[in-house]
């Protein structure tokens, strides 16, 4: 309903004459804007920036695009409703944004966390989600009392894989004992899957559940077991006041604002951004007060190392989960590995899929 | 591997719960195909019951008045349906498609202003000594009411459809509308009356979701459990105690593979979430074909629309 809705919109916006500097930016989401996770912080960036231009900019949505033909076709239409910019935000999107880029030369396309760009009218961004996960294994590694942490993961795909392998490597640091139980659900969205998942995590012992699945299921789960758990991509301290310790933010406004900012001033390019903590990008939400004055100031000073770029959350040695080594003693991950990353680190003991 | 960290009596518990939404949902399709009737609105219905007894629940305070009024609602969204292919004679697939796009759409309207609340909680149910039996106690008997009166529920439409009178007119109407009518029967009554019922399960299904499982209201939040319903009437070949046992079966992939998971066995995940699916494809295609649709066990005029005049 609200994509015939939306799509009503574009037409209607199609038969108005089109205002000279008006860019029109359309989006397209994965899941719905009241997730209060991922497509909700990328809705709130997109919020911020027709704050920032007014009525220099119109906007359109399409919340809960499936991948594939249904993406095609959506940004079809709005590339063929006169849309400037289209911000793609969502990994899956890749060989869509690509088919329609190629129909599409004059229209700029953004797409997040992607990979694929095989036209000069795309341009990729993502965002250094490791950085912040290893603040979260830091808390996680000092907070739990179990020793055991439960992780709720999407899919298989190089950034949720390198947040689980931040995350271990920091709680690690902080607590040899630690073991990381991890559950895959296929799924970026489904409450009453990630419920059940949290569910058995906390039954198997875990009492942090960490998640890179957008709904505030978990939390929820987390508050009423009387255990710890991070939110993700948007505060969710609403949903476990207790339970909730902080949460990685996605700040994608700064971006956005340079990104439409560039198209106006006719100076857009393709570019693959990958920004963290010191572009703005990601933040952490405001600390738990059950957690200590002293790890709080640890992990501020954590998030300050990584800022000024004295420390790299991925900073050898470490070895692969098969005990070969990856990073020498001193040596700081290649940016190309982290985007492709496909194995464990050493110490996590579950196998990961294909 | 460290297979001894599952609790088989835990597991047991959550397969209950987690087969607990779709079971409602297919009770009430399976009755609604019985008819002759094929509702695809059931996750429109679903999201309907999630949302709107969420609101009712988290304003009056009362779980009981918040299942009550998801029944109500899924209700009023299945007379749209029914209003829409029994009187107005249209398509019944196009028209149960439309309804969950329109649920889907009018939920996440109405539930803007409910998402992040906590809804009252809805106790367990005391069984008293019952609780207390080792394995069996905390397997069977320390669920909320919803689980105990759903497969009531089971057997009541299990009862109803074989052994009532009503019951046999109603299946009278879905195996052959014609002939039904023509013995004097009320093929539309039947029908409508049927599609409301639908419509109830389905509503308590996806209440069982904002107000127990989860337990909170998300935009979308059903995310395709009226799809795994309707798949699993099929593949319970229109019986309901085989929808039950489907109900668990796949309510028990989805518990027991996460269990595996979080013990750190290797499985193929995906294989398995797909499994269900694959299934009922395959039941469906063997429906398709004109010799197995008897022995299926499909009603003879599913899917086929009425008209007094025809």
């Amino acid at each position: 309903m609200k994509k015939l809705l939306t799509a009503a919109l574009l037409s209607a916006a199609l038969a108005t004459p089109a205002v000279a500097d008006t860019t029109k930016v359309g989006f397209i989401y994965i899941g719905p804007v009241g997730d209060f996770g991922w497509t909700a912080g990328h809705d709130r960036a997109r919020q911020e920036m027709q704050d920032h231009f007014g009525d220099a900019v119109e906007t359109t949505i399409v919340e809960n695009v499936d991948y594939g033909a249904d993406a095609e076709r959506v940004m079809t239409q709005m590339a063929l409703s006169g849309t400037d910019m289209i911000f793609a935000a969502s990994f899956g999107y890749g060989p869509d944004v690509n088919a329609v880029a190629g129909r599409f030369p004059n229209v700029a396309f953004q797409h997040a966390t992607g990979y694929i760009q095989e036209h000069d009218n795309i341009s990729l961004y993502d965002a250094r989600f490791y950085e912040g996960r290893a603040v979260l294994g830091h808390i996680a590694g000092k907070m739990t009392e179990t020793n055991t942490i439960g992780y709720i993961a999407s899919y298989p795909i190089p950034a949720v894989i390198s947040g689980i392998n931040s995350a271990f490597l920091h709680a690690k640091a902080v607590n040899p004992d630690v073991t990381f139980r991890i559950i895959w659900t296929y799924s970026w969205f489904d409450p009453a899957l990630e419920a059940d998942a949290a569910e058995t995590l906390i039954e198997q012992g875990a009492d942090v559940i960490m998640q890179h699945t957008d709904s505030t299921a978990a939390v929820r789960v987390a508050e009423d077991a009387g255990v710890m758990a991070f939110g993700q991509a948007s505060d969710m301290v609403d949903f476990g006041p207790t339970a909730h310790l902080s949460a990685i933010v996605d700040r994608w406004a700064p971006y956005y604002i340079s990104r439409v900012q560039a198209l106006k001033d006719g100076a857009w390019e393709a570019q693959n951004s990958w920004l963290g903590f010191a572009d703005g990008i990601i933040e952490m939400a405001p600390w738990n007060d059950r957690i200590p004055a002293e790890l709080q100031a640890e992990a501020d000073a954590l998030i300050a190392s990584i800022t000024s770029g004295e420390y790299h959350p991925f900073t050898g040695p470490i070895n692969r989960q098969d005990g070969t080594p990856w990073l020498a003693e001193g040596e700081v991950a290649p940016d190309a590995d982290l985007a492709t990353m496909n194995f464990y680190v050493e110490g996590i003991t579950s196998d990961l899929p294909n | 591997m460290i297979l001894g960290s599952i609790n088989p009596a835990v597991l047991m518990a959550a397969l209950m719960v987690a087969a607990t939404p779709i079971l409602l949902a297919a009770i009430g399709e399976l009755v609604v195909e019985k008819a002759g009737v094929l509702n695809l609105g059931v996750e429109g219905m679903m999201i309907m019951g999630a949302c709107l007894g969420f609101i009712v629940a988290v304003n009056t305070g009362s779980p009981v008045l918040g299942f009550v009024g998801a029944a109500c609602a899924g209700m009023a969204l299945s007379l749209l349906f029914a209003l829409l292919t029994q009187a107005l004679m249209t398509n019944q697939v196009a028209s149960g498609l439309a309804l969950t796009l329109f649920g889907l759409g009018l939920t996440a309207l109405l539930g803007q202003r409910y998402v992040g609340i906590t809804p009252p909680r809805t106790p367990k149910l005391d069984l008293g000594p019952l609780s207390e039996i080792p394995f069996l106690g905390r397997a069977l008997f320390s669920h909320d009411i919803v689980v105990y009166l759903t497969i009531a529920l089971v057997a009541a439409v299990w009862w109803f459809l074989n052994y009532s009178r009503a019951g046999m007119i109603l299946r009278a109407v879905g195996e052959n509308h014609d002939a039904a009518h023509a013995l004097g029967y009320h093929v539309r009554r039947v029908r409508v009356f049927a599609i409301m019922f639908g419509g109830a399960c389905a509503g308590l299904g996806g209440a069982y979701l904002s107000l127990i499982r989860v337990p909170q209201w998300t935009e979308g939040m059903t995310v395709g459990a009226g799809w795994i319903a309707l798949a699993l009437v099929v593949f319970a070949s229109w019986r309901p105690w085989r929808a039950l046992a489907g109900a668990y079966l796949f309510g028990g992939v989805v518990v027991l593979q996460l269990n595996l998971q979080a013990a750190g066995v290797k499985i193929p995940v995906e294989y398995l979430s797909m499994s269900p699916y694959l299934i009922t494809i395959f039941v469906l295609v063997l429906i398709s074909s004109g010799k197995a649709r008897g022995s299926l066990n499909a009603p003879g005029s599913l899917n086929r629309p009425f008209h007094a005049s025809d």
